[in-house]
Formats: structure tokens, sequence, C-alpha cells
């Protein structure tokens, strides 16, 4: 009896000396994340302001006639950003043209041929790819690929199609140095395969075995399996994958800066040099002052609007593709 | 010859019937994945036009006996098996076997309805284009056909051009069943095709089954035993990755010869 009451009394002070959790803590953790995640809209509120604002001069002077001029000169004051919107454009749709298969198919790969002990080792150095610094891809874009590209490619098939219609004019090179904006899209290719492959790959893995093996069970071939039921049951996940890619294809400056050619041409053949927006911004922002600046900003603005729609775009596929 | 016929317990007929109706014979059938031997010396016959239920304990090889049919099993490279096993008289583990072939011949239906991402009239059209070529026409009929005999028709005639993701859990399995009986196969496998279903589309399935007897021959695993009572003509019980015991389903459930099997429908264990 004694024994019992003195455990009583040991209970009833273990539960005095339980507190309550302070509320205080909570709230402070509450406000600090809150605060976090606010910061983050308003940097980004911020950014877009400023550069709308330091556009505003060059939208105000040139109109909507700033969209669709070709002209680019610091002399005269005359600027219009048509030049490095379809260099923009047409660089990251070549880029999407040459490596999206490239991804499918390695993501096909990785999850339907590949032998299990060979599958880590492809996976991680594909991965690595989107490891390696815009710089460095820049850098042998320029020494090492385009001398190759130009030997190689430009020079003979320059040869080849002269005075053809069409592709006589989209696959010349007038100046046949390698740099242009298919070598721009060549190298953004090798930029943005590891971002699909590796998206389209875990899309494709979390598709339930039995329905490939009922695919298969049906008497399909590998080939049938994955055209007509993996790659549709994966879709739209898919596009949201190429959206993320085409988003750093466009806004991709560094590397593209080096191999674009930065000339201010409307050229109709894709071998030619040309700019985009964010290679034209890299290449002038230092000795920009005025007018200048002003459309340099302008550009920005534009660059912004179109990535963000983009991305817009590739996470609400995404998220569908999830939800379902 | 008479190695077999005692391989095999006798199923009350004389052996003489008997083998002339053997749609699949396996034969000394042993099955592993990578180290693990999943199926242990397996003899057991098929009959034309018979529902054969395999029963037992999870883990004890129904489902890997199933896969060997239509060799699925040979998607995952670290599975082989090695035996017999006679579709019509010829060895479909012989590595010359067309495999696609051999699906179209050997139908499956899984554990989930798995319709595949197209419209409900493509996924059963898409079968039937991977081997015949036909007409719009005659592919409009038989995929009416295999619709009726899935007993679905008159549930998506109307909807024919809507995705088959769009139908109930039941219909799915039924547009499965459908999508197997177009390509006209001998044999359909069913691997537990009312797991996932609730009762009343379990049913149906189930009645749908009774009447595919009449033109395919039937293997179906299931967990359920009273659903093996329901549909089949002969159940095999295995357990451990062996055959304890095969015959007729009335005899097997009613007065089983091996104490394992008793145990086994009254609960005692699994």
């Amino acid at each position: 009896m004694v024994a019992l009451s003195e455990n009583v009394a040991l209970a009833a002070r273990v539960a005095v000396a339980r507190r309550s959790p302070s509320p205080v803590g909570d709230r402070i953790f509450r406000v600090a994340a809150l605060a976090s995640a606010l910061l983050v809209l308003a940097v980004l509120a911020g950014i877009l302001a400023s550069i709308a604002y330091g556009g505003w001069p060059a939208f105000r002077e040139f109109g909507p006639g700033f969209l669709t001029s070709s002209a680019w000169n610091v002399g005269r004051e005359q600027y219009g950003a048509l030049v490095a919107i379809i260099g923009t454009l047409v660089s990251a749709l070549l880029a999407l043209v040459i490596g999206v298969p490239i991804s499918l198919g390695i993501a096909i790969y990785l999850t339907q041929l590949c032998p299990g002990w060979a599958r880590r080792p492809v996976a991680m150095t594909i991965e690595l790819l989107a490891a390696v610094p815009s710089i460095i891809y820049g850098m042998w874009g320029l020494f090492v690929f385009a001398p190759l590209f130009a030997r190689f490619v430009q020079i003979p098939v320059s040869n080849l199609v002269e005075g053809m219609p069409i592709v006589g004019t989209l696959f010349y090179a007038q100046v046949p140095s390698g740099v242009g904006v298919l070598t721009a899209g060549i190298i953004l290719a090798i930029m943005i395969v590891p971002f699909v492959a590796s998206i389209t790959r875990d899309m494709l893995d979390q598709i339930p075995t039995v329905l490939r093996e009922s695919a298969y069970g049906i008497g399909c071939t590998t080939w049938e399996v994955v055209r007509h039921v993996l790659i549709p049951q994966a879709s739209v996940s898919i596009i949201g994958a190429i959206m993320l890619g085409l988003g750093r294809a466009l806004g991709e400056t560094m590397a593209v800066t080096f191999v674009i050619g930065n000339a201010n041409r409307l050229s109709p053949s894709i071998f030619d040099p040309g700019s985009t927006i964010a290679s034209r911004i890299a290449n002038e922002f230092n000795e920009a002052d005025g007018m200048q600046l002003h459309a340099l900003m302008a550009l920005g603005c534009i660059l912004f609007v179109v990535t963000f729609i983009v991305l817009i775009i590739a996470r609400l596929l995404v998220r569908r593709a999830k939800v379902a | 010859m008479s190695a077999t016929a005692t391989a095999v317990p006798v199923v009350g007929q004389s052996t003489a019937d008997e083998a002339a109706a053997i749609r699949l014979a396996v034969k000394d059938l042993n099955f592993y994945y990578g180290d693990f031997k999943g199926l242990k010396n397996i003899n057991l016959n098929f009959l034309d036009r018979q529902v054969t239920a395999l029963i037992g304990p999870s883990g004890c090889g129904k489902s890997t006996l199933l896969r060997t049919f239509n060799r699925i099993y040979s998607l995952y490279p670290e599975q082989r098996a090695e035996g017999e096993i006679l579709l019509d008289g010829r060895n479909i583990l012989d590595p010359s076997i067309d495999l696609n072939e051999l699906r179209a011949r050997v139908g499956m239906v899984f554990q989930k309805p798995t319709p595949f991402p197209m419209s409900i009239y493509d996924n059963i059209a898409f079968g039937i284009r991977l081997y015949e070529r036909l007409g719009k026409a005659d592919l409009d009929i038989r995929v009416e056909e295999a619709l009726r005999k899935a007993a679905l028709w008159d549930e998506v005639k109307d909807k024919l051009k809507q995705s088959g993701m769009g139908l109930s859990g039941g219909q799915q399995q039924r547009l499965c069943i459908a999508r197997t009986v177009a390509q006209r196969p001998e044999v359909i496998l069913f691997d537990e095709p009312t797991s996932a279903l609730d009762p009343i589309s379990t049913g149906r399935i189930e009645e749908l089954i009774e009447q595919l007897r009449t033109e395919f021959t039937i293997a179906i695993v299931t967990h359920n035993m009273q659903q093996a009572a329901r549909i089949s003509q002969f159940t095999a019980f295995m357990y451990l990755g062996e055959l304890v015991e095969f015959g007729p389903t009335n005899r097997l459930f009613m007065n089983p010869s091996k104490r394992q099997t008793q145990d086994y429908i009254t609960g005692r264990f699994g």
C-alpha cells in the first residue's frame, strides 16, 4: 500500500513537471517561414518591376515597333528586338528538335531496355551533364565544336545544297565559321538533354508494371509498347518536361553568347550567325547607357515574360499529370 | 506417356479421352528467380474449354506458374523456366518460339484493370491490328463482337470514341477481357482478375468467365477459394512452389486427398 501511494505521488509530480508547449515559439516559426516565402515573391516582383521600369523609355520611344523592328544601331539610337527574339526562339526550338528525341531515347533505354547493372552508371553520367557549368559548354562549343562543325558539316552541306530551292537558303553558310544559330541550338540541346531525359525517365518509371506487362501480354513488340502505350500514358508529363527544357534553352546566356556569332542580321539560313536576347544583353551591357541601356532592359523584360509563361505552362502540365 | 499419366491425377474419364482434350500440358517445370527456385517440378494439364483454378497461399507460385504460359516472365532477364510447356503439342519454352505470336494465342488479364491510354474502340482494335490487316468495316465487327463477348457492348456502344480510362473499374476490367478475346486466343489466363473490384463487378466477371469457357481454355489464379469453387471445373492447390493436389474442383473441395489441401481450404493456414 505504501509503495502504491508513493507511485501515485510520483506520477502526480511528473504531471506537474510537464509543461505545455509555448505558443510563442510556434508563432515566431510561422512568421519566419511566411516571411521567407514572401521574400521570394517580393524579389521576383521587384526584379520584374525594375526591369520594366528600366525598359519603359525604350517601349515608349519605339512603341510596338520595338517588337517588329530588326534595327539595332547604337550610333543612330535605333533599337528593335526582332532579331534577338527570333534568334532566341529559333535557337531554343532547334534545341528541342535535336534534344527531345535524344532525351526520349535515353529515358526509354534506361527504363525499358537497359540491363539493371548499367542503369545507375548511365543515369549518373547523364545527370553529370547537367552539372557542367554553361561557360564550359560555351568554351568547348567555340574552340572545339565550332571548327569541327564548320569543317565537317557547314562547308560540305553548303556546297551540297547551294542553288537548291528552300534548303539552299536554309542550310547555306555564307561565312562557314562554325558559329551560328544552329551551333547554338546544338549546344543548347546538349544542355537540356539531362533535364528532359531525367524527368521523362521518372515519369516512365511511375507507369505501373501491370500496364506494361499487359501491353506485352497482347503481343506488342517493345517499340509498340513504348510508342502506343507508355509514351501516350506519360505524354502530359513529357510535354511538361519539354517545356522545362524550353524554359532553360530560352534563357541560357553564356554558352549561347560564345557560339551564336552575335550578329544583328536577320538571315534565313540557320548556319548564319545571329543573336538571342540573352546574348545581346551579355554582349552589350558593359558599355551601354542612355537609350541603349533602356533597350537592353526592354529586351530583358520580354525574355522574362516569355520564360515565365513557358514555365507556368510546364508546371501546370506536370501537376496535371501527377494528379491524374 | 505412362509416366505423365501417373503424374497427372486421374480426372475420372479414361486417359485416352483426357489426352485428346489437353490444351496445355506442363511437364517437369522448374522456375527460377535468379537463385531462388519458385516452382518445383510441376506437372499439370489444362483441359480444353475448362476453367482451371490455381489456388494456394501468397508466394506459393500460382502466379509464377500462370506467367510461364505466355512467357511474360521473360521480360525480366533474371527469371527463367526449365522443363516443357506444351501448347497444342508444341513446347512454348523453346527459344525459337515467336513470343508476340504466343501472346496473341495465350491472352492474359491482370490483377488490376489496365486500359491503354486510347479510346475504348482503339483499346480493342489496337490488339487486332497488331496481327491482322482488316478494313474498317471488318474491324468494327470484330470490336463489337469482342465487346459483346465481354458483356460490355451495351454500356459503351455510344461512347466508343471516349477514353477507356473514363470507365469504372469493373468496366475497365471487362474492357481488358474484351481486348484479350478480340485476338481470338486459345487460352486466357486470369491473374486474380477481381482482386481490385467490388463484389458486384466481381460477380459480373465471374459470370463472364463462365460464358467464355464455351470458347476458350481458361486458367485463373485466385486468392478467393469461394471464387475457385464457383467458377472452375478443375482446381490445382499449390504450396511453396509445389503442386500439392490437382483434381476436379468438387472433389478437391469436398474430399481433398492431401492433408495440406484440407488445412488450406478449411482455413487452417494461408
